[in-house]
């Protein structure tokens, strides 16, 4: 794919990540109509995987980050867009899923939208993907929560549209703790201007470690950093700032929870990591505030709670959706402990979830679209109408489990190999314990599909169409082929996390 | 109902000068205090004064809702396309140096065309809230 010639817009891939997803926002609006709509986003969605791969492949043949100077004003005058490893990667786990999703979309949209409405969402769609890949590829602190409000606000309206009347009231509590969130966000932002005069991230980190050896800057140091990780938690859904989550992915129209559970709680993974690592610099947080310690505490809280709540749900796309908060428990874990494994593990199963999560949902949205519900009573013997849609659920299954073999076993062996490096033998338990209560609930799942005498609304379904079974058997394929081929994963995300640590102080 | 004859004949005389107010702080903006944020905020009010003085109908023939709708993503769609121009014209993102030949120059012009997409999205956007608002409960 890097033979991929891009000639004169060589240069201006940075910015055409965000532009050509915006500019596809734009023409949606103007087409106003559900088809063309869906036929521009998909296009957009479906160019963004290459823009984005390549950037990540130049980055890591050159091992330099590349940049991009809007306005060409100069670095910490100008919004400068910044392209590592790191964000390369995310970059296009992103829009990989953004795209994969997308020939699901079209039929799932025309059942659970109203036509006028249509259009509309799929301008939110790109506009939140606009968002999101902003977010990750903006090396300004500003900027980036610009871009946090841009992918939130859309996302409330992508919820709020959903059929249930319970998705607006989703919606509103979503806005509200987002908000807080983002808020928080930019309190900490400010504060860091205050400290260092600047907005630009890799200008603010050589300034900070001058601010903090003086007494008079270091308490308001230490407070952006406070405000900052908070906001971002409640962005990411770390427990227990998760209550937001469970109701918002539970009654969004399934192309949305879809999209949202891979990808939207990634980019604020994403600026927690940079925001910790670049900014700060662990060394100097670790010493400043026990973040990591009460960040481990939370996340290992998450892996069993969350689970927990799952087990004894009875909606499945809830049940899901308490399942996604136990796994960001775990990419946080990693986060937290800040070693080599334990980063490569964070960052491989950014990736592995969002693959496994958006096929997990993609296979309940299929059955949405057939049987017009996910409740277990109305699903149950649903496998045998749909043999095709759940086997790919159980494949998506057993990978959330961790199971060998599939791609949720790899990271959650880099976790615990970096829980055995750091000496924290009770940690390799626990995360071993919680994935035995995901066996649980994908269990109790898997037995209502299967193993039950079809409800009278599962007993009229007949199999997906063609257009959900396909993306939704890539990504069963992706499942298991990225649990033995891990370059793509691993490979990429050893060499970010190796650059994140070179930069502790 | 014809009570309100000096509010009618005194709107009437006020209506277009908020209007030349909306653009001397669109085109003051580069120079002094004002912008586009702000003269799309005075444009759509007198959209709205009209609308209270002599009915929502009324209003809605002077800025038909479609129009109003579609001034949202026009103004979004000004502000990319000077950005794009800067692209076709070998330069950066919002680079305006293209525009013309004076760098100064070239500059205000991008400024200018800039800040004209934020007063159509702004405008647009007020009026097409209080329209929202106005007809709750009608239809």
């Amino acid at each position: 794919m890097n033979a991929l010639s891009w000639g004169a817009a060589e240069p201006h891939l940075p910015i055409l990540v965000v532009v050509i997803p915006l500019v596809g926002a734009l023409l949606t609006t103007f087409l106003r109509n559900g088809f063309l709509a869906w036929l521009v986003a998909t296009l957009v969605a479906f160019t963004l995987p290459f823009i984005t791969i390549h950037l990540l492949l130049t980055v890591l043949e050159t091992g330099q980050p590349i940049t991009y100077k809007i306005g060409n004003w100069e670095a910490p005058f100008g919004i400068v867009y910044r392209v590592d490893q790191l964000s390369g990667y995310v970059l296009s786990v992103i829009a990989i899923i953004g795209a994969v999703i997308m020939p699901f979309a079209r039929r799932s949209v025309v059942a659970e939208i109203d036509e006028r409405a249509r259009s509309w969402y799929y301008t939110m769609y790109l506009l939140c993907l606009a968002g999101l890949l902003g977010i990750v590829i903006t090396g300004d602190a500003f900027n980036a929560f610009v871009f946090l409000e841009v992918s939130s606000l859309a996302t409330y309206v992508l919820i709020a549209l959903g059929k249930n009347r319970r998705a607006l009231l989703a919606a509103y509590q979503y806005l509200i703790m987002g908000t807080i969130g983002a808020t928080l966000y930019v309190v900490g932002v400010g504060l860091l201007y205050v400290v260092t005069g600047t907005l630009n991230f890799d200008d603010m980190a050589s300034r900070l470690s001058a601010a903090i050896v003086d007494p008079g800057q270091r308490n308001a140091v230490v407070t952006a950093l406070g405000f900052m990780v908070v906001g971002l938690s409640l962005k990411l859904a770390l427990f227990p700032m998760h209550m937001w989550l469970p109701n918002a992915y539970a009654y969004a129209p399934s192309f949305a929870t879809a999209f949202l559970a891979g990808t939207a709680t990634k980019a604020a993974i994403y600026l927690l990591v940079r925001v910790v690592f670049s900014v700060f610099g662990v060394g100097m947080t670790l010493e400043n505030l026990p973040i990591g310690e009460v960040v481990i505490v939370l996340s290992i809280a998450a892996m069993f709670l969350a689970s927990i709540s799952a087990v004894f749900e009875t909606n499945a796309k809830r049940m899901l959706a308490y399942s996604s908060v136990a796994q960001i428990g775990y990419i946080t874990l990693g986060i937290a402990i800040a070693n080599q494994a334990g980063l490569t593990g964070s960052l491989a199963h950014i990736a592995n979830h969002a693959v496994m999560k958006t096929a997990l949902f993609l296979a309940l949205g299929a059955v949405f679209y057939r049987v017009g519900s996910v409740l277990y009573d109305d699903i149950s013997g649903i496998g045998r109408k749909m043999p095709l849609t759940m086997a790919a659920f159980a494949i998506a299954g057993l990978g959330l489990m961790g199971t060998p073999g599939t791609a949720g076993f790899i990271s959650k062996w880099y976790l615990a190999v970096a829980a055995i490096d750091d000496g924290m033998y009770s940690v390799v338990f626990l995360i071993v314990a919680s994935s035995l209560i995901s066996v649980v609930y994908i269990g109790r799942i898997t037995e209502v599909v299967w193993f039950r005498e079809p409800s009278k609304a599962a007993a009229q379904a007949k199999e997906a169409p063609l257009s959900m079974l396909i993306p939704l058997w890539l990504l069963a394929f992706a499942t298991v082929y990225l649990g033995f081929d891990t370059r793509a994963t691993v490979g990429t995300a050893s060499e970010a996390a190796k650059v994140l640590l070179e930069g502790v102080r | 109902m014809r009570l309100d004859l000096i509010l009618r004949v005194g709107a009437k005389l006020i209506l277009p000068f908020i209007l030349l107010f909306a653009l001397y702080v669109q085109f003051h903006g580069d120079y002094g205090p004002g912008g586009g944020f702000q003269a799309g905020v005075i444009a759509a009010g007198m959209v709205i004064l009209y609308a209270i003085i002599f009915g929502v109908h009324a209003a809605k023939r002077i800025a038909p809702p479609i129009m109003v709708e579609m001034m949202v993503p026009m103004g979004v769609a000004i502000f990319t396309g000077a950005g794009i121009a800067g692209l076709l014209m070998g330069n950066n993102f919002l680079d305006y140096t293209g525009f013309a030949h004076d760098y100064l120059h070239a500059h205000e012009w991008g400024i200018l065309i800039v800040e004209l997409g934020v007063l159509v999205t702004v405008c647009g956007t007020m009026v097409a809230m209080f329209y929202a608002f106005v007809q709750r409960g009608r239809s």
